[in-house]
C-alpha cells in the first residue's frame, strides 16, 4: 500500500518536472532568439538605419530605408487584395452556404493555407512576373494578399459564428433583412475579433521571405510607383546575411531586430483590442 | 409597486359590505315588522332574500377566481378565506332575518302577547353585533371584534329570559300558545343571529391578526 | 333604529356572475380578432411538432400558450412572425391571418414590423440604449424625429425614468431586467400591431418579472399580445385567454378564470394541478 503510494508520488513528480522543463525550454528559444537579436541588433541600430539607403557594395553605413517603405507597401498591397477577399468570404462561409459548399470552401482554404509560401511566389511569379516581364512591387503583394487570404477567411468566419444567434434573431424580429443583420448587428458586434485577426495575419506575412524573392525581388534604390522591384525587411537580412561583409551582418540583425520588433508590437496591440472588446460585453 | 389583483380584492370586499348592509336592513325590517305587526314591511324582507343569496354566489365565484389566478400570501390570502367564511354567515343571517318574516306573518291578526320588553331589548343587541361586526371588517378593528364576542352571552342569557317568561305566559292561557310559540322562534332566531355576528367577529381576527380565536375551551399548546 | 351600512357599487346589476362555460375560441370570436391560426401543421423536415392547431387571438387581449417542454408552444409563437424560416428543413402548413391578411404570403420584413417579438434571454445589441429602440425605427426607413419616438418607447416599457439620463450608455450596462425592458421599448418601437413574448421572464428575479407583469396590463390596451410562458401561475396572473397544448396538440383553449378553476379537458386539469407526468 505504502509503495503504491510513493510509487504514485514519483511518477507524479517526475511527469511535474519534465512538462515544466518542457514548457521552460519552449519559452526560453523564445528568448534565446530575442536574447540574440537584441544584443547583436541594438548596436548596429542607429538613426541612419532608418533613413539612409544602403551603400554600395564594399562601402560601410548606409541604412534600410528603402526597404522599410518596401515592406509598408507590399503590406498595404497586400491587405487591399486579402482583406475584402477573406471578410467577405468570411461572411459567406458564416452566414449563407450550405453544408457541403462551406465545407468545400473550408477545405480548399485550409488547403491554401498549407500551401509553401515559394510555391505561392512561383504562382505569382508565372502569373504576373512572365507576363509584364519584370519584377514589381504588384506581384510581391498579390503574394502576400493570397497567403493572407485563408487566415482573414477563416478568422472571420469564427468570430461572426461567435455572434450569439439571440442578437441575429433580435434584429430580423424587428424587420431587418438578412444582409442588414450582418451588416448593422453581426459584424459590428464581431469586429474587433476580426480586427485582430487581421492585425495577426498582417504580423505573419510582414515576415514571408520566399514570395518576395521571385515576385518583388529587391532594391537597392526607392522604388517609386507599383511596378518596379522593390527592396523588402526580409529579403534584406537574407541578401546581407549570406553576405561576406561583417557591417552588413550587422544590418541584417538590426533589421531583424526591427521585424520582430514590428510583429511584436503588432501582436500586443491586437491582443489589448480583442480584450477590450470583451470586457465590454456582459450577460 | 400597484399590483392590479389589489383591485379585485377591493371589489370583493365592496361586493360582501354591500351584502352586509342588506343582510343587517332585513334583520332590521324582520324585527319591526313582528313588533309593529307590519305585513307590508315582512313582505318586502321576503322579497329582498334573493339579492343576497345572489351576491353569496357572486362572493363565492371571485373568491374561488382569486385563489386560482393569484398566489395570495399572508394578508390577503387570509382576507381571501375570511371573506369567503362571512360570506355564509351573512347569507344565513339573511335566512333568520326570512324566518323572523314569516313568523311576523303569521301572528300578525293575533293581539299582542304582552308589552314587547325583553324581544326589543334582544334585537337590538343583535343587530348592534350585526352591524359593528361589519364596522370590523371595514375598519379591520380588532377592538371592536373583541367586543362583539363579549355580548353573545348577553344575548343567549337574553333569549332564556323570554323562553321562561313565554312559557310561563303559555301554561297560564292556551289560547296564546301559537303567537307566543312564533315569539319563542323570533327570539331563536335573534339568537342565531348573534351567534353568526360573533362567527363574523372571529373571522376578522383571523384576518387581521392571524389568530383563529374560534372554540377558546379548546387547548391549543 | 340606526340606518344600515351602505357601500357604492358601480352601476351593474345585483344578478351574479355566473361561470360563462362556453369554449374559448367562441367568446374569443365575438371580441374583434388580431390574428386567427387555422389547421396549423409544423415540420421540422420529417417530425411533425405542430398537429391542426386552431386558435383565434383576440385583440388588445392577452393570450397565454402553457404546456410541458417539448409541447411546441415556442414553435407555435414563431409561426407568427415566420422566425422559423432561419431553421432549414422547417415546413408550415395551414392558414394564419393578421387582420384578415395572409402572414404566409406577406413580406417577412413587413410582417416582422406588425409582430413583434422578446425573446427568452435579453438580447440587446452591443450598442446604445438609444441606438437600440430606434434601430427597429432605423432598419425601416424612418427618418423622421427619432427621439421622440424612442422617448415614447421607452415610456410605453416603463424604462424611462431609469435611463433618460443614460442614452448613450451601452445597454450592457443595464440589469437583466432593465435590458428586457429594453428589448420591449426596441419592440414597440415600430408600433407592432402584435407583441409575441417567448418566455419573456424566465430569465429574470421575481421583482423584475412583476414589473413586467404589470407592463403587459397596460399594453394590451394599445397591442395585441401572446406570451409563452412555462410558469402556468404567470399565465394566471397576466393573460385573458390560454391555450394549453401537449405533444404538439391543442389541448384547450378557454378564457384563463375558466381554464383554472374548471378545465374542460382532464389532461388540462392533470397539467395544472401538478399532477402531470
Amino acid at each position: 500500500m505504502s509503495f503504491r503510494r510513493r510509487w504514485r508520488k514519483s511518477v507524479n513528480a517526475v511527469m511535474l518536472s519534465v512538462t515544466g522543463i518542457s514548457a521552460l525550454v519552449a519559452v526560453s528559444v523564445l528568448f534565446f532568439i530575442l536574447g540574440y537579436l537584441v544584443w547583436h541588433g541594438a548596436r548596429a541600430l542607429n538613426w541612419d538605419f532608418f533613413t539612409k539607403l544602403p551603400k554600395p557594395v564594399g562601402e560601410t553605413g548606409g541604412g534600410m530605408a528603402n526597404a522599410i517603405v518596401g515592406s509598408a507597401k507590399l503590406l498595404l498591397l497586400a491587405s487591399l487584395v486579402g482583406v475584402p477577399v477573406g471578410l467577405l468570404g468570411g461572411v459567406y462561409l458564416a452566414e449563407f452556404s450550405g453544408r457541403t459548399v462551406s465545407f468545400a470552401v473550408r477545405y480548399a482554404t485550409d488547403l491554401l493555407n498549407g500551401v509553401p509560401s515559394i510555391v505561392i511566389g512561383i504562382f505569382a511569379y508565372t502569373m504576373i512576373v512572365l507576363r509584364t516581364k519584370h519584377f514589381s512591387t504588384i506581384a510581391g503583394g498579390l503574394a502576400l494578399g493570397v497567403m493572407m487570404i485563408p487566415i482573414a477567411v477563416r478568422s472571420t468566419e469564427e468570430f461572426l459564428r461567435g455572434v450569439p444567434r439571440e442578437l441575429r434573431e433580435g434584429a430580423m424580429a424587428l424587420g431587418a433583412s438578412k444582409w442588414k443583420t450582418i451588416a448593422t448587428v453581426v459584424a459590428p458586434a464581431a469586429y474587433r475579433g476580426i480586427l485582430t485577426a487581421v492585425l495577426l495575419a498582417l504580423a505573419r506575412v510582414a515576415g514571408e521571405t520566399a514570395p518576395l524573392l521571385f515576385t518583388a525581388f529587391s532594391n537597392r534604390f526607392w522604388s517609386p510607383g507599383w511596378n518596379q522591384p522593390t527592396a523588402s525587411l526580409p529579403v534584406m537580412i537574407f541578401t546581407y546575411a549570406i553576405a561576406p561583409y561583417e557591417d552588413w551582418h550587422q544590418q541584417a540583425w538590426a533589421a531583424g531586430l526591427v521585424l520582430l520588433g514590428l510583429v511584436l508590437a503588432t501582436n500586443l496591440i491586437a491582443r489589448a483590442v480583442l480584450s477590450r472588446g470583451v470586457s465590454m460585453q456582459r450577460f | 409597486m400597484e399590483r392590479h389583483f389589489v383591485q379585485d380584492l377591493e371589489e370583493l370586499k365592496e361586493r360582501l359590505l354591500w351584502m352586509g348592509g342588506l343582510a343587517e336592513r332585513a334583520v332590521h325590517k324582520a324585527t319591526q315588522s313582528v313588533f309593529e305587526a307590519d305585513e307590508a314591511r315582512a313582505n318586502e324582507v321576503l322579497n329582498e332574500e334573493n339579492a343576497i343569496n345572489e351576491l353569496q354566489i357572486e362572493v363565492d365565484d371571485r373568491v374561488v377566481q382569486l385563489l386560482a389566478l393569484h398566489q395570495l400570501m399572508a394578508t390577503d390570502l387570509r382576507f381571501v378565506l375570511a371573506v369567503s367564511r362571512i360570506n355564509n354567515d351573512l347569507e344565513r343571517i339573511g335566512d333568520q332575518a326570512v324566518n323572523m318574516a314569516q313568523s311576523a306573518l303569521r301572528i300578525v291578526r293575533h293581539p299582542r302577547v304582552k308589552p314587547y320588553v325583553d324581544l326589543p331589548r334582544m334585537s337590538e343587541l343583535a343587530e348592534g353585533m350585526v352591524r359593528d361586526s361589519l364596522n370590523a371588517v371595514v375598519r379591520k378593528d380588532v377592538e371592536l371584534a373583541r367586543s362583539v364576542l363579549v355580548r353573545d352571552d348577553q344575548v343567549d342569557q337574553l333569549r332564556d329570559q323570554i323562553f321562561r317568561e313565554l312559557l310561563t305566559y303559555m301554561m297560564g292561557d292556551s289560547s296564546v300558545v301559537f303567537p307566543a310559540f312564533e315569539l319563542i322562534l323570533v327570539a331563536k332566531n335573534l339568537e342565531r343571529i348573534g351567534d353568526h355576528a360573533t362567527n363574523i367577529a372571529e373571522d376578522v381576527i383571523y384576518m387581521v391578526a392571524g389568530f383563529d380565536v374560534r372554540h377558546p375551551a379548546l387547548d391549543r399548546r | 333604529m340606526h340606518a344600515p351600512v351602505k357601500i357604492a357599487l358601480p352601476n351593474r346589476s345585483l344578478a351574479g356572475l355566473k361561470p360563462d362555460l362556453r369554449r374559448g375560441d367562441e367568446i374569443a370570436a365575438e371580441l374583434p380578432l388580431r390574428m386567427q391560426i387555422s389547421r396549423l401543421n409544423f415540420f421540422y423536415g420529417a417530425k411533425q411538432a405542430l398537429r391542426n392547431i386552431d386558435v383565434k387571438i383576440a385583440a388588445n387581449r392577452v393570450t397565454a400558450l402553457i404546456g410541458p417542454s417539448g409541447c411546441g408552444k415556442s414553435t407555435l409563437i414563431r409561426t407568427l412572425n415566420r422566425m422559423y424560416e432561419t431553421i432549414r428543413d422547417a415546413r408550415v402548413e395551414g392558414q394564419i391571418l393578421l387582420d384578415d391578411q395572409d402572414v404566409l404570403s406577406l413580406d417577412v420584413t413587413d410582417l416582422r414590423r406588425r409582430v413583434g417579438m422578446v425573446f427568452q434571454k435579453p438580447n440587446p445589441f452591443p450598442k446604445s440604449i438609444f441606438d437600440n429602440v430606434a434601430y427597429g425605427l432605423r432598419v425601416n426607413g424612418c427618418k423622421g424625429s427619432l427621439g421622440e419616438a424612442v422617448e415614447h418607447s421607452l415610456h410605453r416599457a416603463a424604462l424611462w425614468e431609469e435611463v433618460k439620463d443614460q442614452l448613450r450608455k451601452s445597454a450592457y450596462e443595464l440589469s437583466g431586467g432593465q435590458q428586457q425592458r429594453l428589448c420591449i421599448a426596441r419592440a414597440l418601437a415600430v408600433n407592432p400591431e402584435v407583441l409575441l413574448l417567448d418566455e419573456p421572464c424566465s430569465a429574470l428575479d421575481p421583482i423584475s418579472t412583476a414589473k413586467i407583469e404589470e407592463l403587459l396590463f397596460q399594453l394590451k390596451e394599445t397591442c395585441t399580445i401572446v406570451i409563452v410562458t412555462h410558469n402556468m401561475q404567470q399565465a394566471a396572473r397576466v393573460s385573458d385567454f390560454t391555450a394549453f397544448l401537449l405533444n404538439g396538440e391543442l389541448v384547450e383553449f378557454s378564457p384563463t378564470p375558466q381554464l383554472f378553476t374548471t378545465p374542460a379537458d382532464p389532461r388540462t386539469e392533470a397539467y395544472i394541478t401538478g399532477r402531470f407526468g
